[in-house]
């Protein structure tokens, strides 16, 4: 028996609700001074001219860094919350006895909402095994989990708009749904490791519903965590993005990075992979280059790659992948990630 | 005397309720040994599909977060009583 969510309460629930409703008006003002703000201090305060390069950039910088944290603030709460409605259990069970093909697709979907750390992957590996969910399907899981990556989302949104936020998402769904569908043809079980078949619990984990006030409570606490965790990435990131955005020239990247240059893909999946979790500070340079000619396809493809294909998570995944299943499974992933970049080089 | 075990491959939050939960023994002053299990094939005797686990007296009291301090004081009284 698990008891999911007991959490005592530190605070009643109307302090909570009334907390929260504070601090969302707060977000609302400091959203909207956020620009004439960062105007005034590189043009008015520091007196650079609008079309130096310098406060160009400085602008660039000092309007983007709070408006990327506030975003980022803001949407992992509310990520959060939606988060609360979902656990690895009741996607478990909703995975549980649905074919290859129509799980593969709600396996990649689960994979946006189910809360998932890189470090539970073993656990719900063995799980999804355990309640006989297909070995493909479980792979499509475990590749959206990670790949859509709340606060790649996130930094798409606040740089990029919906229209690359929401290509992001479905290319990632993509990925993981094409991915999980050739490993379940591979046949490759025999490549699980034989502890993993072994796992046979009777005992049903029940959960407790949360509270509003634990929910709330606990989507503060995640935006602590995480924003904790990258902001110093955010900022790095902007600030070189910003620097690319005064200084490079127009275009520079067409050559190496344009629609024409098919190989940009496959070098931009090569180069994202010792690039890993640095999600957060690779996106703001990303912004950057795309607005000097690099295509969207290649950058969306770096971007999968820094995110999806992660070398501890492959260190992790070793514990019950035998070498021929972990190999193949990072190659497929690669190469549907690279189809994709191809893809959208071609569409858009 | 309680025995507590933590569940988890080592990563950061298993070590965060590592700390939660030995903190909780100091400030209860109970006696109990807390036992960290990295071993996926024990792990998996437990039912949890997400890390850090926690258990205490051989029950599964929760699974993929970190509790408060206090929650897990509100586990190792009950564990108490019910010894």
């Amino acid at each position: 028996m698990t008891t999911l969510s007991t959490n005592p309460q530190s605070h009643s629930t109307k302090q909570t609700m009334l907390i929260a409703t504070s601090l969302a008006a707060a977000w609302i003002a400091a959203y909207n001074l956020i620009q004439p703000l960062a105007n005034w201090i590189a043009y008015t305060a520091l007196g650079l001219s609008q079309d130096s390069r310098f406060g160009e950039s400085l602008a660039f910088f000092l309007y983007d860094v709070p408006k990327i944290l506030l975003l980022l603030s803001g949407m992992i709460f509310i990520i959060s919350i939606v988060r609360s409605f979902f656990s690895a259990e009741r996607t478990r069970s909703l995975l549980g006895g649905k074919r290859e093909g129509v799980g593969n697709i709600l396996a990649a979907m689960l994979g946006i909402v189910t809360p998932f750390c890189s470090c539970s992957a073993v656990p719900l590996f063995i799980g999804f095994v355990e309640a006989g969910i297909p070995l493909g399907v479980t792979f499509s899981f475990l590749i959206a989990a990670p790949t859509i990556n709340e606060v790649a989302i996130v930094m798409l949104l606040g740089m990029f708009g919906w229209r690359v936020a929401g290509l992001y998402i479905l290319s990632g769904l993509s990925i993981a749904i094409i991915a999980g569908l050739i490993m379940g043809r591979l046949k490759m079980e025999k490549y699980v490791a034989d502890f993993v078949w072994k796992v046979h619990r009777t005992v049903n984990v029940t959960e407790e519903k949360p509270t509003w006030n634990a929910r709330i409570t606990q989507a503060g606490i995640s935006v602590k965590e995480i924003v904790g965790k990258v902001w110093l990435y955010v900022v790095i990131g902007i600030a070189i993005g910003a620097g690319i955005h005064g200084y490079m020239p127009e275009a520079a990247l067409v050559q190496i990075m344009g629609r024409q240059a098919w190989w940009s893909v496959p070098a931009a999946v090569l180069l994202g992979i010792p690039l890993y979790s640095n999600a957060a500070g690779m996106i703001p340079i990303v912004s950057a280059l795309l607005e000097k000619g690099a295509s969207l396809g290649t950058a969306l493809a770096f971007m999968m790659s820094v995110i999806g294909l992660s070398l501890p998570e492959a260190v992790i995944l070793r514990r019950v992948l035998k070498m021929p299943l972990l190999v193949t499974f990072f190659s497929v992933i690669a190469i549907a990630i690279m189809l994709t970049g191809f893809l959208f080089n071609w569409i858009l | 005397m309680l025995t507590i075990k933590v569940l988890g491959s080592g990563c950061e939050n298993c070590k965060k309720l590592e700390e939660a939960a030995r903190q909780a023994v100091a400030d209860m002053r109970v006696e109990a040994e807390v036992i960290k299990v990295t071993d996926y094939a024990e792990m998996m005797t437990y039912p949890l599909l997400s890390t850090p686990g926690l258990v205490v007296n051989e029950k599964l009291v929760a699974s993929g977060r970190i509790p408060t301090e206090a929650e897990i004081m509100t586990w190792l009284a009950n564990a108490l009583e019910a010894a």
